[in-house]
């Protein structure tokens, strides 16, 4: 491989690593859910592959029509295709993917709107889930008690993987950045009275556990597919044909 | 029974199933992912040694659990909960026939719930009468994700599905299970979505509506509008083996369930045949919240009585042994929950 080559799969694997499980708030990189790339001169075909059968049909849509958006902000990649195996819904999806038929294309009958609202529900619940990790550190860092949270803002979040996070999901359900900014919120990015807030921590604190816990489950289902059945097991395939010149 | 250090345990293993999923009985390849599906929980979530080969899986027979359950089971009394699956299966993925004439045989220790579709209608509703009378039914399983003809679903609020829901009341149908977990197949909306409960429970306050699988992969969900409806019940089915594979992910699904809906409102099930309960029965009676999870307190022997089974022996209204209950009255559904929430 050259060195161009090799940064074509990275540039690929960054690309995917964009694509979130809009359920688990996690990479599909990560979570073993890409099972192989295949680079060659005409193009790149990527193989998705999800827990079981019976993962939603909407779920496994939404994260099939995103890899195949991420990757065509590749340059130079040639075709893409992308599919999506062992899926109950399978056939239809990867059929609606070739088509570029969108969701309601793909499913017809069965669907009859966008899945746009399903995506916003679990963006906020994902960004709920960062405020309370980041609520939670600070309950466990410092002196601050939970009567002390309504007045908390972004700048006073450590610096760090946890408030990045949190940052990043505001960003995603149109919340500002501002270092004045509150950290705990309502449902809608609002702010909440001061007796609000430990009942809204609590609530989303089961937001967390329930997220957390999805992928716990979602992880060891895949590995009971997969790990002892392939060459490979959990791992991402690559194959590079590309010619050197 | 179960007893361990001194202490006795009344169980009730509230989710059983006789399914087939043997290739003879598959329609289509649904059906064989949909059964492949089970064994992957199956295998994922139980401890190795009591992982059963895929033939004996696909098909156990009435013998098998009857050994399963209460030989070996330590269980008093188990409800069958029905999955028709009838797009899938071509005599249904649970057996109905088979349970129901096993709970015939044996009343004192099983009770057979059966399903209703409300798409079906007034011809449904007139089956539902039928199989009331027939079946002598206290409780119905229903599984709103399922799908039919063009149908993706319905909700438990659906004009029909009310209809249904005020015939149960006629009929004495009390206890509504309602699967709201690992989906069938359900598009645009998310099938676990719990609100639809929300809304019937505040209705129809004399029927219970117990939420299987508490809402997960929703807990969150479940646990607040449980808390706001007295009539709403968890059952741990699903929930409970990740006392193995993930103890310290089920001490936050029982230490949450115990805050937002309090000790009388959570139901022990096996999901048998997903898991057996012999296992699960043992690691529950010893389990107990990580030390250094503060947030929580420690469950106590009275609360995992109740869970374990003197709630679901109330709602049942099962005859508990005097020396297996409690001095209090468990499975109180007068209690205003969450417990937790407004101590």
């Amino acid at each position: 491989m050259t060195a161009v080559a090799t940064s074509l799969v990275d540039e690929v694997l960054a690309a995917l690593a964009t694509v979130m499980d809009p359920e688990l708030d996690e990479p599909i990189t990560e979570l073993g859910f890409v099972r192989s790339i295949r680079l060659d001169d005409t193009g790149v075909t990527v193989h998705l592959r999800l827990p079981t059968s019976f993962c939603s049909p909407n779920f496994a849509y939404l994260m099939a029509s995103d890899a195949q958006d991420a990757l065509r902000r590749v340059e130079g990649l040639g075709r893409i295709v992308v599919q999506l195996d062992d899926h109950h819904d399978s056939e239809k999806i990867n059929a609606g993917l070739v088509a570029d038929a969108g969701y309601v294309g793909t499913f017809g009958v069965e669907a009859d709107t966008s899945l746009d609202e399903l995506r916003s529900i679990f963006l906020r619940k994902a960004h709920t889930a960062a405020m309370e990790r980041s609520a939670a550190r600070l309950l466990r860092d410092t002196d601050l008690t939970v009567d002390d949270l309504h007045l908390i803002t972004l700048a006073q979040l450590p610096e760090g993987r946890t408030k990045e996070a949190l940052l990043r999901r505001r960003v995603a359900i149109g919340l500002g950045v501002d270092p004045g900014e509150p950290v705990v919120v309502d449902e809608y990015g609002g702010p909440l009275e001061p007796s609000a807030v430990p009942l809204r921590l609590r609530f989303a604190k089961a937001v967390r556990i329930s997220i957390e816990g999805n992928s716990h489950f979602c992880r060891g289902l895949l590995a009971t597919r997969y790990a002892d059945a392939e060459p490979g097991g959990m791992s991402t395939r690559v194959t590079n044909l590309r010619s050197t010149s | 029974m179960y007893e361990k250090n001194g202490e006795k345990y009344y169980v009730v293993d509230a989710h059983v199933h006789i399914w087939d999923g043997r290739e003879s009985n598959l329609k289509n390849v649904h059906g064989k992912q949909f059964i492949d599906c089970f064994y992957d929980y199956h295998k994922n979530l139980s401890p190795e040694e009591v992982v059963w080969d895929y033939d004996t899986y696909t098909y156990y027979g009435g013998q098998r659990l009857m050994k399963d359950l209460f030989e070996e089971g330590y269980v008093d009394h188990a409800i069958f909960q029905a999955t028709l699956l009838s797009d899938f299966y071509k005599t249904g993925f649970g057996q109905t026939e088979e349970a129901f004439g096993l709970a015939t045989e044996h009343p004192d220790k099983l009770t057979y719930n059966h399903a209703y579709d409300p798409r079906y209608g007034e011809a449904g509703l007139e089956q539902l009468r039928r199989d009331a009378d027939r079946m002598q039914l206290k409780g119905v399983k229903l599984y709103t994700a399922e799908w039919h003809g063009d149908s993706r679903g319905y909700k438990l609020d659906d004009p029909w599905s009310r209809c249904y829901l005020e015939e149960c009341l006629k009929l004495g149908i009390t206890n509504i299970h309602v699967h709201k977990g690992p989906t069938i197949r359900p598009l645009d909306r998310d099938a676990f979505d719990v609100a639809d409960i929300d809304k019937v429970a505040t209705d129809y306050l004399d029927l219970n509506f117990i939420v299987e699988h508490v809402g997960l992969p929703r807990l969150e969900d479940f646990c607040w509008i449980a808390t706001q409806e007295s009539n709403v019940y968890g059952g741990l089915a699903v929930a409970i083996p990740f006392i193995h594979t993930r103890p310290r992910y089920f001490a936050q699904i029982i230490g949450e369930l115990l805050y937002w809906i309090g000790e009388d409102k959570i139901f022990f099930a096996s999901d048998y045949a997903l898991w057996t309960p012999k296992w699960l029965v043992e690691k529950f009676v010893d389990f107990q919240i990580p030390a250094d999870m503060t947030e929580y307190a420690p469950i106590t022997t009275d609360q995992k009585k109740k869970i374990l089974g003197l709630n679901a022996a109330a709602m049942y209204d099962l005859d508990v042994p005097a020396d297996l209950r409690l001095p209090t009255v468990a499975g109180d559904a007068g209690v205003e929950v969450a417990a937790g929430a407004r101590s």
